[in-house]
């Protein structure tokens, strides 16, 4: 039986009052599947972004639900969604946003070290964890001594340290060249995505939409369709 | 909460270029701040080392004395009337003055020259060398072996010098625990032999030093001293009448406060504007960090940890470095008035402290404004 990753109902957000008011997101209601990884896709401005921040909890919507695990996200507290995030969601940033004057296994070693793990004990897991993303012989280099390719596999290795259930990556393969930004999203697919777990890309790079369980496309803040598909090796 | 504060750390301390600029900023100013306080401090010291050195417990002077220095000599019946006082177990009289004395290759060289009751001696140094019977043998003085001994051009006992064209000879060498302000040699010699070489006026007596029965006595002495027109002060009384002097009627204190001041604006000014632009090159990086699950608590602490680590190893080495330049100038010059007290310290702590609270806040602020969504929306 299919498990629910994330369940999100009548998610609505705007920006102004009044006759002002602009609608990002306008009634989405979508269910994503453990062990699926779904794309949203749409042109610039077709709200992508904002509803990936409402359903990873960053960015409050005005209306409408998001159950993970069958937990109301919005419902938490602020300290309680914090970590929320911080346990259950796995975040790949467009610019990667890893800190230049720390090495890339401190980086990856963050989440765990917000867990209030021991220093050396998160340093030697966020090892395995570069050993995973073929990156074990740069960790003591600084980010910027990395290609983009490589700087992306840290920042995949920083968003699963914590073992979440869910992973999303905003633009995953924009600031790579396109072999690259494929060989990224195929390595997500067959190294970190599981059973257990769901990945959520927000992407207008039709080049990798063939590693697709399941597409999302969205216009003007409005889902048009989700079309899941089979991905084949 | 280690590992956040390691990390905090790490970020701060791995940007070398603005962590060498913090502690600069920061150290430079601790460093003037000290040095400025520590000179004033060193300056009020020196301005009333006769006090400690002869180590009365009250003194009765004219109230328009501001300084050992620049007594106004009072008239022979202020000793007899502090005698007289019900609670005084014994009053003497001292003299201070100044004397040109004609050294051996024929310069003359400004003295201190201090009239100790003949019959007590009342006031009198520990002596190193010689006796202190001798004092009372002819033309007999005891010199003060200080940062300023070598301007008599380093007496022994035997020498002879020329004071007010009397003969003087050094019969003693003694030690005091303080060096006076301005940077004259001092001689010990009898009362009246003080007041017989020196020119004075009709009054001759700088000081009359009072010894209580008890301490519940000095108030009741105060008051009666008081009645006659003049002042007994207490040993602290009287130097904190001069602190007070220094620090509010010559200009040196206001000027020493503008520079501590200006001192701590500058720290406050390299501190703040070096840490805020650390905040906002980081600051995706701290919304990032927000995004992935870091509290507002949890930020605000990695700040708190970075200014706190900055300015204490700034405060320590500005100390520092005030403290060896103190050090290295005292060695260089022996009478250099400066130094370093618990009070300097706690102050330039204290100011510190602020410096790093105002570099939190202007960080906090910042970090608690950026949004984890701010990060997505690039």
């Amino acid at each position: 039986m299919e498990k629910i990753a994330l369940r999100a109902v009548g998610m609505n957000k705007w920006f102004g009052d009044g006759e002002a008011r602009t609608f990002a997101v306008k009634d989405v209601s979508f269910e994503a599947k453990s062990g699926e990884m779904l794309y949203i896709v749409g042109p610039s401005g077709s709200g992508k972004t904002t509803l990936l921040s409402m359903i990873s909890g960053i960015l409050e919507p005005n209306s409408g639900e998001v159950f993970i695990e069958g937990s109301d996200l919005w419902k938490l507290s602020s300290n309680d969604l914090a970590d929320f995030r911080l346990n259950k969601i796995g975040f790949v940033f467009q610019d990667f946003h890893l800190f230049s004057r720390l090495t890339t296994v401190e980086n990856v070693a963050i989440p765990l070290i917000l867990k209030r793990m021991n220093w050396s004990e998160a340093i030697k897991i966020a090892k395995k964890y570069l050993d995973i993303v073929g990156l074990a012989n740069k960790a003591e280099l600084p980010p910027i001594k990395l290609s983009g390719g490589e700087q992306q596999r840290v920042a995949i290795a920083r968003a699963i340290v914590s073992q979440p259930d869910l992973l999303v990556l905003d633009e995953p393969t924009a600031s790579l060249d396109g072999d690259t930004g494929r060989k990224i999203v195929e390595f997500i697919k067959q190294n970190v995505l599981n059973e257990n777990r769901c990945i959520i890309i927000v992407t207008h790079d039709d080049r990798i939409f063939e590693y697709a369980d399941a597409i999302m496309k969205m216009e003007d803040g409005r889902l048009l369709d989700i079309e899941r598909v089979k991905y084949e090796k | 909460m280690f590992g956040i504060s390691k990390l905090a750390l790490k970020l701060l301390t791995n940007d070398k270029g603005k962590f060498s600029a913090l502690l600069m900023g920061i150290t430079f100013a601790v460093f003037l701040m000290v040095m400025m306080m520590s000179m004033f401090s060193g300056i009020l010291s020196r301005a009333s080392s006769s006090i400690d050195n002869v180590g009365a417990q009250i003194w009765v002077l004219d109230p328009a004395v501001n300084n050992v220095s620049s007594s106004i000599p009072m008239p022979e019946y202020v000793l007899d009337y502090a005698k007289s006082i019900k609670g005084v177990k014994h009053a003497e009289p001292i003299y201070f003055g100044g004397a040109l004395v004609k050294l051996r290759d024929g310069t003359y060289q400004g003295v201190t020259v201090i009239g100790l009751d003949d019959v007590t001696l009342y006031g009198r140094p520990n002596l190193i060398g010689g006796k202190i019977e001798d004092i009372f043998a002819e033309n007999g003085f005891i010199v003060v072996k200080d940062a300023e001994f070598d301007k008599l051009e380093n007496p022994e006992i035997g020498s002879e010098f020329e004071i007010n064209d009397h003969r003087g000879k050094i019969v003693g060498i003694a030690k005091v625990s303080q060096s006076g302000l301005f940077g004259v040699p001092t001689l010990y010699t009898t009362y009246k032999r003080a007041i017989t070489y020196i020119p004075s006026s009709r009054f001759t007596m700088s000081f009359v030093l009072i010894e209580s029965k008890s301490s519940d006595d000095v108030p009741y002495i105060q008051e009666q001293i008081q009645r006659l027109g003049y002042e007994a002060l207490t040993r602290e009384q009287f130097t904190n009448k001069i602190a007070n002097f220094y620090k509010f009627h010559t200009g040196l204190g206001i000027n020493v406060l503008i520079m501590t001041v200006i001192s701590f604006i500058v720290g406050l000014s390299i501190s703040g504007q070096t840490f805020y632009t650390f905040i906002l090159e980081n600051l995706e990086k701290f919304g990032a960090l927000k995004a992935i699950g870091a509290k507002g608590s949890e930020l605000v602490a990695m700040i708190l940890v970075q200014t706190t680590f900055t300015c204490l190893i700034g405060y320590g080495l500005g100390v520092g470095l005030a403290t060896s330049v103190i050090i290295l100038a005292k060695l260089k010059m022996p009478d250099y008035a400066a130094q370093v007290t618990y009070i300097n310290l706690s102050l330039a702590f204290v100011l510190v402290v602020i410096i790093a609270v105002f570099s939190s806040y202007i960080g906090v602020r910042k970090v608690l404004q950026i949004q984890p969504f701010d990060i997505f929306r690039g």
